[in-house]
């Protein structure tokens, strides 16, 4: 029995996901902050029949250290809204899933939950949501209302460690998914009616408050936003210890981990299944997908591409290091790792791009036709929203069957 | 195309919003489509770049409103979130300004200075801000905030939002991104250092964003009150009105533009447009029987007793709208209507002025609220309408309008069609645009740079 085919999406990030990337020769440092260069990205990934792409974000200026701000000028500082961003590139692509990062500790839920609502009308049900916790303790000052747990440079060493000094930040982000969810099911599917007769836009049996009462904030709903075309989009997270993974398992539809050999990523989907477990999800009924990282250097030039990592990594006066596995090959011996990979579990992967455009278009026109020709990887769309290509059935909204 | 083409007349600017507000948006009409389909959303916006209007505006409301303790189900409901949805216009239209409301209660300076940098950032300079306020504690419930400010407070923390805002957007200056590849250098040091230490926020750090196109995003607002109109003076491009009768927005012109030397500001740097209907057909007879019809669908008799109920605060759905008033009198302290900008205020001299109106005039009640709604503003063939708004403009009522169009996504092209063309033959209107940004449309100049504060890293 052949494998189903293997999902695969592209972490968008500046310049790419080395530091010196934006360096690189055929590199468009200055178009960083323009909507062509993110259309034309977009555009490439979506040729590249890919599932979903991702944007990067925070609410900090980058920094080469994890837990603190640093002084330096030369790597790429500066970023947009992730969520724009999404929206930006939508009404030009057709089928590629889009899946901003939003901030899930100082932003609103309210705000998150109606901005994706929204990116998934303007992509006719494209829209994914990656919630991610403010880390960075300085991040709390942008909003002066609070402060987060500090991190030291001896916590940043261990994840499990970071995992647990921050968990607090993850139940909240448990709470703030949960309300995105309520919210995006407060509305019903047919909630609108017109009924020209009684004179009523909407059944206003159909639209629900949301009531959410938790240790954090409250919301009472409902959305102003109709529920979106695809009920629910996809949410994902990013994980690395046990904290993160319970994480996933209470509030995600997909899981990326880091894993740096087929065996590890073995063990790590062991602990992802022993965090589902531990919250009694039904996967059955609620799936959750599981996606690895991989940092990627491509060129189809045997040894291209290590020397392009190489030169990059001089150029920034350090050698690339990553929670991700980072590997410099061909497309073919890329394709050789993530069909070994798979083999461990994983549903698909998240490829981050050493330096853009160029590992995108390698993956596009390199790894995708390599993976094609061995039977991996879809030929066409076969569906036109993200929860279509990731094979997950639309849910029904709670409200709708507790009336 | 003929006529001249700059007759050194005063110039009309013009918007559109959507969705319409409250009762505007007829929806039972058969051509009337989604009102939440990106395409509706699309079509109004390519039509109004079409008529090179200036700019595409969203209202924004936080909270569904609720009448008598539910969910208010007579007008449309539901909306996007307006940011969000505008960027995606971005990549639909060229040069039309994309305009959002953000309120300024249950929001962070941070993050919306933030989204706006770059929603001017991915249009290439057309972003606009509505600057609003709420105090209600309703709205709060759905937020972590909560509902905490008292009314009076509301301009004081919206102006110290904005001149926060304004800090975060000049903590980079232009060029200070580098991208010099050779150099190694992308970014100047310590840009987007910024620290705010006042009344309503106190926040240091660095901002993420580069300085937006056009300096600072437009600044809108739509405030009435004495405080409103003064904020209006002092820091706003464009102020929005209720006021669309001759003699009344003409006082509020002269008043709000007479606040703006004390502020060092010259007339022209403040654009006021009224909100406005538009009823065009080929003569003026035939608009005029239309414009009852659109008025009529906007009042049906469940609209009708509902705003009664707003006014009278007391339930009222016994009453035939077709009869007359209730004897009864209003409980002027219930809010009945809640989420809800009308009838907010002063409802027991409101429901006093609607029952002498009835009784002089022999209104049913239906008949009263279609009376008090205003009806459409202008009506009549192509001519007559491009006459009156030039009339209205040159004798200082306006600096242009906000048309609200009945109907989704079909509202704006007759006018696009029929009355721009002689807008522009008047030489009162733009043929093309004439630059890139939101400020070029509106003769804003950018905004300047700050004087460079220190920003070296200590
Ligand atoms: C054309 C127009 C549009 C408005 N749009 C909004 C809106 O989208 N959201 C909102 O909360 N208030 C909106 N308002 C209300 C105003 O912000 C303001 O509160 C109102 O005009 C009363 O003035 P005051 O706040 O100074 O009392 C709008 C007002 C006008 C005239």
């Amino acid at each position: 029995m052949t494998a189903p085919p293997m999902h695969l999406a592209v972490a968008l990030d500046a310049a790419g996901w080395h530091p010196a990337a934006w360096r690189a020769e055929d590199a468009r440092p200055a178009d960083l902050f323009d909507a062509r260069y993110w259309a034309d990205l977009v555009t490439e990934a979506e040729r590249g029949l890919l599932d979903f792409v991702t944007f990067e974000d925070a609410l900090g200026v980058q920094s080469a250290a994890f837990h603190r701000p640093d002084d330096r000028t030369d790597q790429v500082r500066g970023s947009l809204d992730a969520v724009l961003l999404a929206a930006r590139v939508a009404p030009l692509t057709s089928h590629i899933g889009l899946v901003p990062t939003a901030n899930v500790t100082h932003t609103e839920p309210f705000h998150v939950s109606t901005g994706i609502a929204t990116l998934d009308y303007a992509s006719t049900g494209r829209a994914g949501l990656r919630p991610q916790i403010a880390s960075r303790a300085a991040d709390a000052a942008h909003f002066g209302r609070r402060t987060t747990p500090r991190l030291t440079d001896e916590d940043v060493r261990d994840p499990e460690r970071i995992g647990r000094r921050l968990s607090p930040l993850f139940d909240e982000a448990a709470d703030a998914v949960e309300v995105a969810r309520r919210l995006w099911d407060s509305w019903e599917d047919d909630a609108e009616i017109r009924d020209a007769a009684t004179g009523r836009f909407i059944d206003r049996d159909k639209v629900h408050h949301i009531d959410f009462e938790g240790e954090h904030f409250s919301v009472r709903g409902p959305a102003i936003t109709p529920r979106p075309p695809q009920g629910q989009p996809p949410v994902m997270s990013l994980a690395h210890a046990g904290v993160p993974y319970e994480f996933a398992a209470r509030a995600a539809d997909a899981v990326w981990v880091t894993p740096h050999d087929r065996a590890q990523a073995a063990a790590i989907l062991a602990q992802v299944d022993a965090a589902v477990r531990r919250t009694g999800r039904d996967t059955r009924a609620r799936p959750l997908l599981r996606f690895a990282e991989v940092l990627v250097f491509l060129d189809a030039e045997p040894g291209a591409a290590a020397r392009r990592k190489a030169r990059l990594d001089e150029l920034d006066g350090a050698a690339l290091g990553s929670d991700a596995e980072v590997f410099t090959g061909t497309p073919g011996e890329l394709a050789d790792l993530l069909l070994d990979w798979r083999e461990a579990g994983l549903d698909g992967f998240r490829l981050r791009p050493g330096a853009l455009p160029h590992d995108l278009v390698e993956i596009t026109r390199g790894l995708v036709p390599e993976l094609q020709r061995r039977g991996a990887f879809r030929t066409a769309y076969g569906a036109t929203t993200l929860r279509g290509h990731l094979r997950l059935p639309r849910p029904e909204s709670r409200y709708a069957r507790a009336s | 195309m003929s006529g001249p083409e700059n007759t050194g007349r005063k110039q009309v600017h013009l918007a559109a919003q959507l969705p319409g507000i409250h009762n505007v948006t007829v929806w039972a009409d058969p051509r009337s489509r989604s009102q939440i389909a990106f395409a509706s959303f699309q079509h109004l916006a390519r039509t109004a770049e079409r008529g090179r209007f200036d700019f595409f505006f969203l209202a924004e409301g936080l909270r569904l409103r609720e009448h008598k303790g539910r969910l208010y189900d007579l007008d449309v409901v539901g909306r996007p979130e307006n940011l969000t949805q505008l960027s995606a216009l971005a990549a639909v239209t060229a040069r039309l300004g994309l305009a959002a409301t953000v309120n300024a209660t249950f929001n962070e300076p941070y993050e919306v200075a933030r989204r706006l940098a770059t929603l001017d950032h991915l249009s290439g300079g057309r972003a606009a801000w509505n600057v609003v306020t709420s105090f209600d504690a309703f709205t709060g419930e759905n937020f972590r905030r909560g509902g905490f400010l008292a009314e009076s407070d509301r301009y004081a923390r919206a102006a110290e939002f904005l001149a926060t805002a304004r800090e975060l957007w000049d903590s980079w200056a232009e060029g200070d991104v580098r991208a010099d590849a050779a150099a190694g250098a992308f970014v100047r040091p310590g840009a987007g250092r910024f620290a705010h230490h006042g009344q309503h926020f106190g926040i240091s750090g660095r901002f993420t964003t580069p300085r937006p196109p056009q300096g600072h995003p437009v600044i809108i607002q739509a405030g009435d009150s004495p405080a409103g109109r003064e904020f209006a003076a002092a820091e706003a491009d464009v102020v929005f009105s209720k006021y669309n009768r001759l003699d009344e927005a003409r006082a509020f012109y002269r008043d709000v533009k007479s606040r703006l030397a004390r502020y060092g500001r010259t007339p022209d740097r403040l654009k006021i447009l009224p909100t406005a209907t538009v009823v065009v057909a080929d003569s003026d007879a035939e608009a005029a029987a239309h414009a009852e019809e659109i008025t009529r669908a906007q009042v049906s008799p469940q609209t009708a007793i509902a705003h009664l109920e707003a006014v009278w605060g007391r339930d009222l759905s016994g009453y035939d709208p077709d009869g007359p008033l209730p004897d009864i009198d209003p409980v002027p302290d219930a809010q009945m209507l809640k989420g809800h900008s009308l009838f907010r205020r002063d409802r027991d001299a409101i429901a006093r002025g609607w029952r002498a109106l009835a009784e002089e005039r022999g209104l049913s009640i239906r008949e009263l609220v279609i009376e008090v709604s205003g009806g459409q503003t202008f009506v009549g063939s192509p001519h007559t309408v491009a006459d009156a708004i030039d009339h209205f403009v040159q004798s200082d009522g306006a600096d242009g309008f906000v048309l609200v169009p009945h109907l989704t996504p079909g509202g704006l092209d007759d006018f696009v069609d029929r009355v721009v063309p002689l807008l522009q033959e008047k030489g009162v209107f733009r043929r093309d645009y004439t630059g890139p940004t939101l400020r070029d449309h509106l003769g804003l100049p950018h905004r300047p740079e700050r004087t460079p504060v220190p920003k070296e890293t200590p």
